[in-house]
């Protein structure tokens, strides 16, 4: 057991690695821009003097390598800063108290974005591991067919064409569902549910086709196997043999196949929360892409990689408990 | 409404049960159905409810009163176009296995309908995009005067169309058929040349990674992780939003931009396969004999190893390929991809979409909007369904 959390640990501290230097990167990248906010936001009429004035209110006068650990060092705590947009605004009304943090504007939002993922991963990880263990069991027949033009096409539709595909067929022709996610806090739970619905039917489309295929691979990898001769030569039924002994040796990539798509989730929901209007960390981000609002820019970039690394390291150190030649490395 | 689909569920179980036992009792007990799982025939009872569903909702489509019409218009669509598709992949593979030379009959002998299909909508793509310029009837930027907003497709005036634009006009007085052919030029085009230069970025720094080893090798190999840990579309939005910046600044054209970031973000994953597939060529008995030979590097990379890594790194092109498409078609969509004079069907779906809840008066309306993304999903269908067929022959799994 030893061994194990000492892999464990060792994934993590290079985890924590790769997000500090994915931090270094987005903050160069981000600092790339010409000019800065002041200027953008005070357009043509800027003086020397007013420009200043913003600059040092918001450091944007202190060198690079300082400002990237100020940045840092609140992160940490997590603190995002404030957004440049609306301390900008607080300064025209004369006011502090309307001033928004990044982590006011992303916090509910990022939640919003984790019901819409939680949401489509109920959905969409049981029907997709049912599916490809159907499809591994009647492979090569008229259904497994079907179902490889099926997901083949939906993933690589792209996001949109399905989102106004189901948007035509489910809100418009048919009025189930509403074909915009105007989501606000304190919705009751069944109508919240009902107004994410679309976006996360699209979102599952997406990754149930990945998973299920992964999953049939998976288990038809293993069928050659010679224990898998042994319990059909004992007389197993085809879904015992499957579900007992091809299953369990085929989770790791299952795991993996489903951390990934997870990953996939909440990072790119980008283009479906826009298509949906849905109010969650994707809109924000492209939204202040567009207003080149950088701190929130940056918190958003940041949140997106540290659930991405987040995600793929569980994929990895799960397939590591659920294999025991990883577990003992000689 | 729950209980009304358990109804159902359970109806569809007790007719299953009723199927198995008739086959059963009219057949004289044959194996098939002697040995038929009950969840076997739950799913034909299935399959023979969705299709009969579907060719009911298929001649709901061809009724007279236009309100029922309206409501399975597209079923009726799709119905009739996949048929079509499914006839003309089955014709163009019959064509294929006549004409052409042995290799070509051979191969089309060996293909499923699948990659007939993608094969064929390749070809036709290609011949869009090369003579784009000929085939459409206007120019992809021409504003045609006095002419309002009309997006009816078909032409025909009955039913609200303009004869001379048989897609219609978009709201600035554009015709859409001839942008979305020139659209076949544009984003296809953009792409491919995307797809090129991420190839020869991504193999060229693989290879040369796999060769030398050493250093070299970590500080690329630590160069990609770093870049693959950031999630590739949330990068390239960061990335194209300063590069906009830039681009009137310097007087490049932001579409030169876009190329050169996708590029080099899809590079990381073709620098990934390259240079492992370079390292199990690269341990081999010729490539040391070539060493001791005293040939150069060079050599090595250009003669040695890379006839050797063709047949993985064809089958990543295409799926590279559609990955890149997806993600111009994606930034157009949110606005910052192709710039507008051009025409590509990321944009025109965005300019277009707000038509498609006009759909529920005018089915017609949706068509547009759907036909530019339509546009897109079919390319990306058709190069994976080849994809897959290549992958499924060289690799030989026959279960």
């Amino acid at each position: 057991m030893d061994n194990v959390l000492k892999i464990i640990m060792q994934r993590l501290a290079l985890g924590l690695l790769t997000l500090l230097i994915v931090s270094v990167v987005i903050f160069v990248a981000v600092n790339m821009l010409p000019g800065d906010f002041a200027q953008a936001i005070l357009g043509q009429g800027a003086t020397e003097e007013s420009v200043a004035a913003i600059r040092r209110d918001l450091g944007l006068d202190q060198p690079m390598v300082t400002r990237y650990f100020d940045w840092l060092g609140g992160v940490v705590q997590g603190d995002f800063g404030a957004s440049f947009a609306s301390a900008n605004a607080a300064s025209f009304s004369g006011t502090t108290s309307g001033v928004k943090t990044v982590a006011q504007q992303i916090g509910p939002r990022f939640a919003n974005t984790m019901f819409l993922a939680a949401v489509t991963a109920v959905i969409a990880v049981p029907l997709s591991v049912t599916l490809g263990i159907l499809a591994a069991l009647y492979r090569n027949s008229v259904f497994d067919r079907a179902a490889n033009i099926f997901t083949l096409t939906s993933i690589s539709s792209p996001e949109f064409f399905l989102a106004y595909v189901l948007i035509l067929f489910l809100a418009v022709l048919n009025p189930i569902f509403p074909s915009l996610s105007n989501i606000y806090d304190g919705m009751a739970f069944s109508e919240r549910l009902n107004k994410s619905m679309l976006p996360a039917l699209v979102l599952t489309l997406v990754v149930t086709a990945h998973m299920m295929r992964m999953t049939r691979a998976a288990i038809i990898n293993l069928l050659a196997s010679p224990y898998i001769e042994m319990a059909r030569l004992k007389g197993m039924s085809p879904m015992r043999v499957i579900v007992k002994h091809a299953l369990p040796n085929a989770l790791a990539p299952i795991i993996n196949v489903v951390a990934l798509n997870l990953a996939y989730l909440i990072t790119g929901v980008v283009v479906v929360e826009v298509v949906f209007v849905y109010p969650g960390i994707g809109q924000l981000f492209v939204d202040s892409v567009k207003t080149r609002d950088i701190p929130v820019v940056q918190a958003c970039c940041l949140i997106f990689a540290a659930a991405y690394i987040l995600l793929n390291l569980t994929a990895d150190i799960m397939s590591i408990l659920s294999n025991p030649r990883l577990r003992h490395p000689k | 409404m729950i209980l009304w689909i358990a109804a159902v569920l359970v109806g569809m179980g007790a007719l299953a049960w009723v199927f198995r036992f008739a086959g059963q009792a009219a057949t004289g007990n044959v194996p098939k159905f002697r040995d038929m799982p009950f969840g076997v025939a739950y799913g034909y009872i299935l399959a023979v409810l969705v299709v009969g569903w579907l060719i009911w909702a298929y001649f709901q489509g061809r009724s007279s009163d236009p309100a029922i019409a309206n409501k399975f218009f597209f079923l009726r669509i799709g119905i009739e176009g996949f048929i079509i598709f499914a006839i003309a992949a089955w014709l163009f593979r019959l064509a294929g296995r006549r004409v052409g030379t042995a290799w070509s009959r051979k191969m089309f002998r060996a293909m499923p309908l699948t990659a007939a299909f993608g094969v064929m909508i390749i070809l036709i793509y290609a011949i869009l995009a090369i003579f784009a310029g000929l085939l459409a009837p206007y120019g992809q930027e021409q504003i045609i005067p006095g002419v309002a907003a009309n997006i009816t497709p078909g032409g025909d005036p009955a039913l609200g169309g303009n004869p001379d634009f048989p897609l219609g006009t978009d709201q600035i007085g554009r015709d859409i058929l001839s942008r979305l052919i020139y659209g076949a030029q544009n984003t296809v085009g953009i792409a491919f040349a995307t797809t090129l230069l991420a190839f020869f970025l991504g193999g060229t720094f693989g290879f040369l990674a796999a060769t030398f080893g050493g250093w070299l090798d970590q500080v690329l190999s630590r160069m990609v992780d770093v870049l693959m840990a950031i999630p590739s579309l949330i990068f390239a939005l960061l990335l194209m939003t300063i590069a906009s910046v830039w681009a009137p600044r310097l007087g490049i054209p932001l579409t030169v931009f876009m190329v050169i970031i996708i590029a080099v973000i899809d590079s990381t994953r073709v620098f990934r396969l390259s240079r492992a597939v370079g390292q199990n060529i690269v341990v081999m008995d010729y490539i040391e004999a070539a060493k001791l030979r005293g040939e150069g590097f060079g050599y090595i990379i250009f003669k040695e190893i890379l006839p050797n890594a063709t047949a993985p790194l064809l089958a990543e092109f295409g799926l590279r390929f559609c990955f890149v498409f997806l993600t111009i078609a994606a930034l157009s969509f949110l606005g910052v991809g192709i710039q507008p004079p051009l025409a590509d069907w990321g944009t025109m779906v965005r300019d277009l979409s707000g038509f498609v809840n006009y759909a529920q008066f005018a089915p017609m309306a949706a068509t547009a909007p759907l036909l530019a993304a339509g546009a897109i999903a079919l390319l990306t269908v058709a190069v994976n369904f080849v994809v897959d067929w290549m992958l499924h022959k060289s690799s030989g799994l026959k279960e």
